[in-house]
């Protein structure tokens, strides 16, 4: 199949994917109340309207706070009530934090991604080092169970954001040194007693402060799966030419409400970008003009991400994230929209405290 | 579009982020700087001790032969710059292109910085009052029959620097002939100066280790600050308000500089006009050491409404004009925001203005503000002791009991008084950073005397030494 191929067969899926969630989240035998209830006031019925990715724009945009607060079963399908359930929060360095309930779904993302590894890189049956945010985040425990899914057992160095957050807050320039020495002290004694520790997961900021302690080279570590907003072409530039070199590194992009976004693979010819390719048909990215969010951009224009997840655990059609990016093309690994160069939206990037950790 | 790189250790870097700043008036893009990654300036930070001994290995005569050949250099020669050079004349229409600074201005200052450079031993005098150079290649020595050492406190002098007026670079110039390397965070519309005094300094043959800069933004700023053991700060409010109590960091705030005349209704306030005029005004009234206020016994309202006169004479003009004595604004927004709040503070009783007319000015594609007098009878009414980056001035009159007490912290002042008890006060008072006594202009720097605090003193210890025969 060539790429145009490949371009029509997932948006023929993606269309097939869509009917299968809304019929599952509006089927009062498997939706959840929150859904079910929404679809009581409106003047159709979205299982008859929606056949389509395209026809989700009749049910408007979804609003985050309406995950702010309880009762968080609202948002459980009838069909998991059985199951155990976790719940994830996102935020929350002041107020109430948002939160998304999650039966499977972070295990199987993490699954999906667990594919775009290579065995060289992150080899089967070795250990990791999960240091980064850890408490009530999805982060945590799909890092473990992406290890455990590879074979291996997952170290666990804990961190917490939001009082990171509020360091940076108040200007507390000492203390956040210091609970940044004892963060970092704690993955050292893990890496310096563990020799099978030859992955390792991290944020870009905690990478740099361990990679001053310590060559992670030296030490065994083969590949090294690091998220956050932050990461930018320059960013990954310096970590492949500068901090690890030889070691395979792998920037993702991932947020509690989309599950995981690869990178395209490494090629010179892209300078370093940092290009994403959303889990799609499982989640689908759109950039859209900021002024009217019915008007994707074109190819290399800039847009503000929309963000659509389908499912059977968690619908959020068309939600308006925070973050804009350039609009780029499909790739045979990925042949669907991708985003270039993700970042806070301009407007936003004066006023908030992010990627602090 | 020109680029000026990032300096690591002397090594050019080209990075992935750039910002692009724009001409003022043509609102083209004039210039784009690469932009350090906060990670990158900690890992090259690591390496500080290093820079340090190869600076170190230099004698303090060397570094002040380099620094007078780095004077003639930065005035007279091509200097790199991107793939290409930069003319003393490319220099001027730059800065004054982005920062909005009249070319004349940019002049007056770039004679500053050649003023230290050239000077540097009368600079160094200044600053470590007398001491024998040679005390700093070896450690201690002996001067005056007495055993000296001192220590140098720390590896770097980290800058986080302004765009307001190039001059204000001759403050740190004498870091590097005291063998301290330079950390260089530039303003966001003037990385032109410093570049280009690393740039001279190393033509000249200063180690290249000694000069990193780094155009970032506020968490490399940040870095900076934390990893250089000692630095100065310029700026205000939120940007210091973590680091007023590090004494690692040298606080460059507001000035709030004033003039203040004693004397009684008979006075000659008439023959200080030219004073008051010339300190408020000069280099279109940008810098910390600018007069922003003037602080009088009597006759407040008869010299505010004669300053008002003769301020108002200082009208924009292009800034390639001869005479541009104003700068124009970078951020057109900024301007009218300060005259809002000027405006919103004249609404509170107390204060009253004197000059006339519309306050922001467009001219030539650019924003100005023209001078500004307000007559305060309070004291304590909010536009009494401000300061804005343009010729604005406050006069107050106060009773001469309260003068002292009212000021508050103050970078400059030149008192003018006949009365010995109210100058013995102000010669005891910790509130004025620079002290004039007499009609010496705010804005009136000595070369042997140490400005906005004593950079010697900064990076320097003297300690207790004992050598035994």
């Amino acid at each position: 199949m060539n790429l145009t191929q490949k371009i029509k067969a997932s948006r023929t899926a993606l269309d097939a994917h869509v009917r299968e969630i809304i019929n599952w989240h509006f089927n009062p035998e498997t939706g959840c109340p929150f859904w079910l209830e929404y679809a009581e006031n409106l003047d159709f019925d979205p299982r008859k309207e929606i056949s389509g990715y395209a026809d989700l724009k009749c049910l408007g945009h979804f609003e985050d706070e309406w995950l702010r607060g309880g009762p968080v079963r609202r948002w459980v399908p009838k069909a998991y009530t059985d199951q155990p359930i976790y719940v994830f929060e996102t935020g929350g360095s002041t107020g109430v934090p948002k939160s998304r309930i999650s039966v499977r779904d972070f295990q199987i993302d993490y699954e999906i991604f667990s594919k775009t590894l290579s065995e060289d890189g992150f080899p089967p049956g070795s250990d990791w080092l999960m240091l980064g945010p850890t408490g009530p985040r999805r982060l945590r425990l799909a890092v473990e169970h992406l290890a455990q899914h590879r074979g291996g057992i997952c170290f666990l160095v804990d961190l917490d954001p939001r009082w990171v957050n509020q360091l940076v807050r108040y200007g507390k320039n000492e203390e956040l040194d210091a609970y940044k020495n004892h963060v970092i002290s704690q993955a050292l004694n893990v890496l310096k007693a563990h020799d099978n520790v030859q992955c390792l997961f991290t944020t870009p900021k905690l990478l740099e402060a361990l990679c001053e302690k310590i060559s992670l080279q030296k030490v065994g570590i083969k590949g090294i799966f690091c998220g956050g907003t932050e990461m930018d072409a320059q960013f990954h530039r310096f970590a492949r030419e500068e901090l690890v070199p030889g070691i395979d590194f792998v920037p993702t992009y991932g947020n509690t409400l989309m599950g995981l976004a690869t990178c395209k693979p490494f090629d010179p010819a892209d300078n370093y970008a940092i290009i994403y390719y959303p889990p799609q048909p499982r989640a689908v990215i759109e950039l859209v003009n900021p002024d009217n969010p019915d008007e994707p951009v074109d190819y290399g224009e800039t847009g503000r991400v929309m963000l659509t997840t389908l499912t059977k655990e968690f619908f959020v059609p068309r939600f308006l994230e925070r973050d804009e990016a350039e609009r780029a093309e499909p790739i045979p690994e990925y042949p669907w929209d991708g985003v270039e160069n993700l970042r806070l939206l301009t407007e936003l990037q004066e006023s908030v405290v992010v990627g602090v950790y | 579009m020109i680029h000026i790189p990032i300096l690591r250790a002397g090594r050019s870097y080209r990075s992935l982020k750039t910002v692009v700043v724009p001409h003022i008036k043509t609102g083209e893009p004039l210039v784009e700087v690469s932009q350090a990654n906060r990670g990158l300036i900690a890992k090259d930070l690591l390496d500080l001790p290093l820079h340090k001994h190869t600076l170190s290995q230099r004698t303090i005569a060397d570094l002040i032969a380099m620094c007078k050949d780095a004077a003639r250099l930065f005035t007279s020669s091509d200097l790199p710059l991107d793939s290409g050079t930069q003319s003393p004349d490319d220099y001027i229409k730059q800065v004054s292109g982005t920062t909005g600074l009249p070319e004349v201005l940019c002049q007056q200052n770039m004679g500053k910085i050649q003023g230290v450079l050239e000077n540097i031993e009368t600079v160094l005098d200044g600053l470590t009052r007398g001491l024998d150079l040679q005390i700093l290649d070896t450690g201690w020595g002996i001067q005056k029959d007495r055993t000296m050492s001192y220590v140098c406190e720390t590896d770097a002098l980290g800058a986080v620097l302004p765009s307001n007026s190039p001059g204000v670079h001759s403050l740190w110039i004498p870091a590097v002939a005291l063998k301290v390397p330079l950390v260089l965070k530039p303003g966001r519309e003037e990385p032109w100066t410093p570049y280009r005094i690393a740039q001279a300094f190393m033509e000249a043959g200063m180690p290249p280790e000694a000069f990193s800069f780094y155009p970032t933004d506020y968490p490399g700023a940040n870095e900076i600050l934390f990893r250089c053991g000692r630095s100065m700060l310029f700026g205000s409010g939120s940007t210091v308000a973590s680091w007023v109590n590090d004494p690692r960091v040298e606080i460059h705030g507001p000035g709030r500089s004033k003039i203040i005349i004693h004397e009684g209704q008979n006075g000659d306030w008439v023959e200080y006009i030219d004073l008051i005029v010339e300190s408020v005004s000069k280099n279109g009234g940008r810098s910390c050491i600018n007069a922003s206020g003037v602080w009088v016994t009597a006759n407040g309202r008869k010299i505010a409404e004669n300053l008002a006169g003769r301020l108002s004479q200082i009208e924009p003009k292009p800034l390639n004009h001869p005479e541009a004595g104003i700068a124009a604004w970078a951020n057109p927004k900024a301007a009218h925001s300060i005259s809002a709040l000027i405006d919103r503070h004249l609404k509170e009783p107390g204060a009253t203005e004197l000059t006339k007319g519309e306050r922001v000015v467009e001219l030539d594609g650019c924003t100005f503000l023209r001078p500004t007098v307000i007559w305060c009878e309070d004291h304590e009414h909010p536009l009494a002791n401000t300061e804005f980056p343009f010729p604005f001035v406050a006069v107050v009159e106060v009773p001469a009991s309260q003068l002292v007490e009212s000021i508050g912290a103050t970078l400059v002042a030149s008192v003018i008084s006949g009365d010995a008890d109210l100058i013995d006060k102000f010669i005891a008072t910790p509130q004025i950073d620079r002290l004039n006594i007499g009609a010496i202009p705010t804005n009136q720097i000595s070369w042997d005397s140490p400005h906005e605090g004593n950079l010697f003193e900064h990076l320097y210890r003297q300690r207790a030494f004992q050598k035994k025969n």
